[in-house]
This record gives C-alpha cells, structure tokens and sequence, in this order.
C-alpha cells in the first residue's frame, strides 16, 4: 500500500495509480454534495442546465458540515454514509467526476462505474468531524444555499486524509461476508 | 407540589444538547482508549487514534464531534409530584431550538416528503414517563443518522427463542459492515409490543457501557453478543480488526404469547448522550 499527495482537480493518471488500501492526502477545490444537492444536480441535467461546478476531474465530499463559529472557516464536517448517493454517481461519474469522498459500501453499479470511467471512491474517518476541519482553509457556497447543511460548497482543503476503498479495478477495502 | 418553570427547563436543555455534542461520555471516551489498547489491526488502531484525537479537538475547539449532530431524542421521567408552570413538551422544544442554534450545531431535521428542513432542529422526539417523586430526569441523545439508517425491527416467533434474536442481530450488524461508523453499540429491545420494542433498544443505548443488564442471565447473553459481533472481525470503520462494537445493551419486557418482538437500534461511536435532573 503506498501514499501518495494528489491536486484536483484529479487526472486519469492521477486514478490509474491508485490501489484499494492506499492513503492519499489531497489539496484542493472539492465540492461538497449530499442527498438533496444530488437530487437537484441530477433534474438540473435532466433539464439540460449547466452543474454549479466545472465537472472534469471534480472530487464531490458527501457531508453535511455543521455551522461555522465565529472565527472558524467550517464547523465539523466529516463524511455522511455514501450509499444513498449511489443511484446519482454513475451519472456523475460518466460526466467527468473523478472521485467521491464518504463512509460506507457502495453498490454494484457503482463499482462498475468506477472502472468504467476511471474514478475511486475515497473513504473518510466517519465521526472525526472535528479533526477533519482542520484540513479545510476555506469554505464557500457555491449552489442551492437554502437546503442549509445540503448547499453545495466549494472546500479548499489540504492534505484532508483519505483511503482508497474502491478503485478503478474493481478492489474493495472494507470487510465483507459474501 | 413542587413547581418547576418552563423557562428553567428550556435553559437545562439548551445546555445539555450543546454539552453532549461537544463531550463524549467518559465511559465511551474509555472504551475507546481501551479498544485502541487491544487493538491488532494497524489500520483499526490508526482509526481508533483518530477518534481519541477528535474528542479532544472537540473539547477544546468547541467544535461538535460529528457533523451530524443528530435527531434530538429524550427521555423524560417526570415526577408526579412536579408541576411545571407552562408546557413541558414546549419547553423542551425551545431549549432545542436555542441549544441548536447557540451551539452551532447542525439543524437535521426535515420533512419526510418535500425534504423541507425545519432549520432549527425540532421537532425533538420526546418520550415521556410519568415516575414517582418530584423531581424531572432529562436524558438527552443526539442520535446520528447514519447508524439510526442501520437499526431494524422484526416480529420474532416465539420458537425461534435467543438463538432466533441472535441471528437477526449478528445479520444486521454484518449487512451494516462499515456504514454505521463501527466500533457500534447495539441497543436491543426484547417484548413488549410492535412500537415498544424500538424504544426499549433505544433506552438500552443510555445505559453506561460499563453497566450491563441487573439480571445476570440477560448480562450474560449481553456478552454474549458482544463477543460474537467482534469476533465478525468488521473492525473500526469497517477496515478491518477485533473492534467492531463497543458494547451491546438489552432492555426487556413481557410480551404476548404468541410473539417475540425484536427491534436493534445501532448506535456509532459517538455515543452522545447526557442526563440532567431538576
């Protein structure tokens, strides 16, 4: 397992070096998006309207930060549990996203979509929201500010600590019974 | 009569739910450096790390310890000698509302259809018991989505007895695998009803980790359980190792004759709960 410091937006080259076990720390714009901001991504598509953010190479954060306090740039803002963003990443993926950020297992289709269009899928420390902020230098909502916690934020983070738990040849890091 | 103002517990719990996000149980805190102490797995120890780490920052930086900082749930145990000038219900509402609001914590709460958030945390869930005496006992719990998603009820037959509920439980900590930030604690709520069962494996989840059940026939299947959930080998977030759950927790009641109610409420590891009593 290696580690390696990566720079979004994120290149195929990039992803085709990445193993299921290996740590990355990655800088850079990511975007944050979770179960409301997804859905409104996707009718956004469906409508024929532009994403809120450049898609190519883009690195989407499932979470949910809680409001900054005076003096911080973020409040805790760890990783939500990925699954219920499943049925969109494909069609995020197709577009251009080169890798997701959560908790949790994926689906099949998602699996699939990961080698098909050269992407992974990063694991973060679930309830270590508190540390994870550290990493991020600056928060900015960038789309659907009334859905709160669910607006789309562009985070400027640095070296934010990351596994890879699904890549792009079909690995699995997590512990399964099938 | 002993009158207790609706202002007095509206205050109580404004500090009690910015107070359980920001400090972790010390029995949950000591589970995890005894965990981080047996731990095998290199990337299991590695995580537990980063837990010990994060609720230090989060005492220091006044900064929650997750993001989620839950669905507001209590348990409240009101004496029958107290009477409380205003509404109890209300009361606790608007201490949710403030707390919530105070302690920048994360409004969670929306409408089940249109997804609408209600940007300020309530409506609480308030379970509500009327005690002897004349004081009120408060308990709170921010109850994170995540491993509430994980937590399932079943209708039991009775012929399926223990080793019945031991199956169902060791499938769902299994299927769960790493999406509830393991290591967990299973609350489990045996008897009673359709609609009890749930709330007993929710009030299992108060009870110290430290504390198993009084009756040491329940203690045991307690252990039990515990040991088999770790021996899964799911490990903390799911990396793999002996920690996967840091304690199992079963409350029971009488049930009909012809059912065995089962319900298993899975809690992560940021185990936020607190008490205060009036």
């Amino acid at each position: 397992m290696s580690e390696y410091r990566l720079q979004t937006p994120l290149t195929e080259e990039d992803i085709l070096q990445l193993k299921v076990g290996d740590k990355v720390l990655l800088s850079g714009i990511i975007y944050t998006a979770r179960d409301a901001a997804h859905k409104r991504l996707l009718e956004a598509l469906a409508k024929g309207e532009e994403l809120p953010f450049p898609v190519e190479g883009a690195v989407i954060y499932y979470v949910g930060p809680s409001p900054a306090p005076p003096g911080k740039v973020i409040g805790s803002a760890g990783p939500t549990t990925s699954y219920r963003m499943d049925s969109y990443a494909p069609t995020l993926h197709k577009l251009g996203v080169k890798a997701t950020i959560g908790k949790g297992k994926r689906s099949p289709e998602v699996k699939e979509a990961l080698q098909k269009y050269k992407a992974v899928y990063f694991g973060a420390t679930g309830g270590a929201g508190a540390l994870l902020s550290k990493c991020i230098k600056r928060a900015k909502i960038i789309a659907y500010e009334d859905l709160g916690p669910e607006a789309i934020r562009a985070l400027q983070v640095e070296d934010f600590p990351l596994l890879v738990v699904n890549d792009a040849y079909g690995g699995e890091l997590y512990v399964t019974f099938d | 009569m002993r009158v207790i103002r609706a202002s007095e517990i509206s205050e109580a719990v404004a500090k009690l739910v910015v107070e359980a996000n920001l400090f972790l149980p010390e029995d949950v805190k000591e589970a995890l450096h005894t965990a981080l102490e047996r731990e095998e797995s290199e990337a299991g120890k590695e995580i537990l790390s980063q837990l010990i780490a994060n609720y230090k920052l989060a005492e220091e930086s006044g900064l929650p310890l997750c993001q989620d900082t839950g669905l507001a749930i209590f348990f409240v145990e009101l004496g029958e000698e107290v009477k409380v000038e205003g509404s109890l219900k209300e009361a606790i509402q608007a201490g949710v509302r403030q707390g919530y609001e105070k302690g920048y914590l994360r409004k969670s709460v929306c409408d089940p259809f249109s997804r609408q958030n209600t940007k300020d945390n309530t409506p609480a869930i308030i379970h509500l018991d009327l005690v002897p005496g004349d004081k009120l006992k408060i308990s709170f719990m921010a109850k994170g989505g995540g491993s509430e998603n994980m937590s399932r009820c079943t209708m039991l037959a009775p012929a399926q007895g223990f080793a019945g509920i031991k199956n169902f439980v060791l499938k769902r900590v299994k299927e769960a695998g790493p999406n509830p930030c393991p290591p967990i604690i299973v609350g489990i709520g045996i008897g009673g009803s359709f609609d009890l069962a749930p709330i007993l494996a929710k009030k299992a989840l108060l009870r110290p980790l430290d504390k198993f059940h009084p009756d040491p026939e329940i203690a045991a299947k307690e252990k039990e359980l515990l040991a088999e959930i770790n021996n899964l080998g799911i490990g903390p977030m799911g990396l793999g190792g002996k920690t996967t759950c840091l304690g199992v927790k079963i409350e029971v009641h009488p049930c009909h004759i012809a059912s065995l109610p089962l319900a298993v409420n899975i809690q992560c590891h940021s185990a936020r709960h607190k008490e205060v009593i009036l």
